[in-house]
């Protein structure tokens, strides 16, 4: 049991950095998939008593929307949308892997601090979790395609759920069926709209989205010359 | 105990060639061909050894020097490696940073005498070769660096002797990405394909071969055979790490050849199944095994 929580806080920690790393939106769309899965195991192997029925069917319903339903509903966007990479973001990959690094030692300074009681018996689960939170708001920040700041505002809500399952002990269930229950809302609202800004736009810059009426004088110059940045 | 290494040196000196071989092999059979026989590597350094020595007007004692010091810089770094619980021939609080400084040695040199032929296809490779170094090593030092805070030693031989079954479970992600930083600094010095193509025939494009071009003849052999000990001492890192118990000389050698069969065969499939990076992203490639033996480094203060 404690390997198998040891395997799990591996790959979500790699898929972390793999994320941070990575411009292919389909490549971030499978890793996202993976921690998803990864995710909703946590609290099976956590979990030393007896399952019972509701619980079993929970995590069953977090696994398939974590793993199969969000990932897919993305992916269906992306193909519709037809952007395939992340270009030039912010801030570039290989500073994005130093500074999630340089966030990894926060994250344990962090953890060190609250000292928080946790339901696992594991000293990197807290940091791998407020890691994972760190990662979908950089890159929610950082990524200028709208799609790469869903997969983001996803990674967020995989850390807070980490959080939640290993703070937690007895039922994080509960807490966990809101939060899937907002995120499908969310991811929905989100494939829908990124679909139209897209359609009305011809792309899904988000950083040009806020040059696009006529608030300023002089918006018309702003706007050419951030295209001319783009290109 | 210093038999026992003995033994193992001469074994790894002995088979480190053969893992060339099994590397091509396993290519082949992925392209579908038959390859070449796995003892081909043997056959090409002792027809290289009984040739004769053509120098070029333009080259000094630095061409010379080349081969020689590589080889030598690596028969003394080999013979720091221990295996398992058989600590190395050499051994000594800090020996890690001696063997990283000649790995360093070996490429200084080789840098050197391709510098030296004045080509300038050399200079380009020897370029690339030194600004992929200069990315691999301080990922190699920080992953020593991890794993000698494990295990509170400072030599090689105590390090990898204390990494027992207690030490795997208490350090388990670390040690994995120890691992992994290992084998990606092995596909980068030994310029297997996300790095850099061995079996390229555009000058352009090579890397550490684009550096050997005018070496022939014996030169050329010892040449060969380093490549060989450099892939074997590379992979001894990565195989060494596993817990394994204490075992008699013979036993050990069988499991270091065997580690190194597996080795190879893991850079044939990866070699076969990875198309090469383009040059810029092979940057980002080391830069990121440089990054996860920090983090690895990090999980264990």
């Amino acid at each position: 049991m404690y390997f198998s929580i040891e395997i799990l806080i591996l790959f979500i920690l790699l898929s972390d950095l793999l994320l941070l790393a990575s411009s292919r939106i389909l490549l971030c769309i499978r890793t996202l998939a993976l921690q998803g899965i990864l995710l909703s195991l946590l609290p099976f192997l956590i979990e030393k008593e007896d399952l019972e029925l509701h619980r079993l069917l929970l995590g069953l319903l977090a696994l398939i929307l974590r793993g199969i339903v969000f990932p897919l509903m993305i992916k269906r966007t992306v193909l519709k949308v037809g952007v395939k990479r992340e270009v030039e973001p912010f801030i570039g990959f290989t500073a994005s892997l130093f500074l999630g690094v340089l966030a990894f030692v926060g994250c344990f300074i962090l953890d060190d601090k609250l000292a928080l009681p946790i339901s696992a018996d594991h000293r990197f689960l807290l940091p791998v979790a407020f890691f994972t939170i760190f990662t979908g708001l950089f890159l929610i920040i950082t990524r200028k395609k709208a799609l790469t700041q869903v997969i983001g505002y996803l990674v967020l809500e995989n850390g807070i759920s980490t959080f939640g399952i290993s703070t937690l002990a007895k039922d994080p269930w509960f807490l966990e069926v809101g939060i899937l229950l907002d995120l499908l809302v969310g991811v929905f609202i989100m494939g829908i709209i990124v679909f139209h800004i897209n359609n009305e736009f011809d792309h899904i810059d988000s950083h040009q989205l806020s040059m696009l009426g006529d608030w300023k004088k002089g918006s018309i110059t702003n706007y050419l010359n951030a295209e001319r940045e783009d290109k | 105990m210093k038999i026992y290494s003995l033994i193992v040196y001469f074994f790894i000196l002995l088979f480190a060639p053969l893992m060339l071989g099994i590397i091509n092999r396993t290519k082949a059979f992925f392209a579908g061909r038959r390859g070449a026989p796995l003892l081909q590597v043997y056959f090409d350094i002792i027809k290289l050894l009984r040739k004769e020595r053509i120098y070029s007007r333009t080259t000094t004692t630095a061409f010379l020097l080349g081969p020689r010091v590589t080889l030598a810089a690596l028969l003394a770094a080999l013979a720091m490696i221990p295996f398992g619980k058989i600590p190395a021939l050499i051994s000594f609080p800090g020996d890690l940073f001696l063997l990283v400084y000649l790995l360093g040695t070996a490429r200084f040199f080789t840098v050197l005498s391709a510098m030296d032929t004045g080509s300038s296809f050399e200079g380009m490779g020897s370029s690339r070769e030194v600004w992929f170094s200069f990315l691999a090593e301080p990922a190699l030092l920080v992953a020593f660096i991890a794993l000698a805070r494990h295990s509170g030693v400072l030599s090689l031989s105590s390090i990898y002797a204390s990494l027992d079954h207690t030490l795997w479970r208490e350090e388990f992600i670390s040690l994995i990405l120890i691992a992994l930083v290992f084998s990606i600094i092995l596909l980068s010095e030994n310029s297997r394909i996300p790095v850099d193509d061995p079996n390229t025939h555009l000058e352009l494009t090579m890397i550490h071969e684009v550096m050997v071009l005018d070496h022939g003849g014996p030169d050329l052999g010892l040449i060969t055979y380093s490549a060989g000990l450099k892939l074997a001492l590379f992979s001894i890192f990565i195989t060494a790490l596993l817990p394994w118990p204490p075992v008699n000389p013979w036993a050990g050698s069988l499991i270091a050849g065997l580690s190194l069969v597996v080795i190879s065969l893991g850079v044939g499939i990866v070699e076969s199944s990875m198309a090469r990076l383009p040059l810029r992203k092979v940057t980002h490639f080391l830069a990121s095994a440089i990054l996860i033996s920090l983090v690895a480094l990090i999980l264990s203060l």
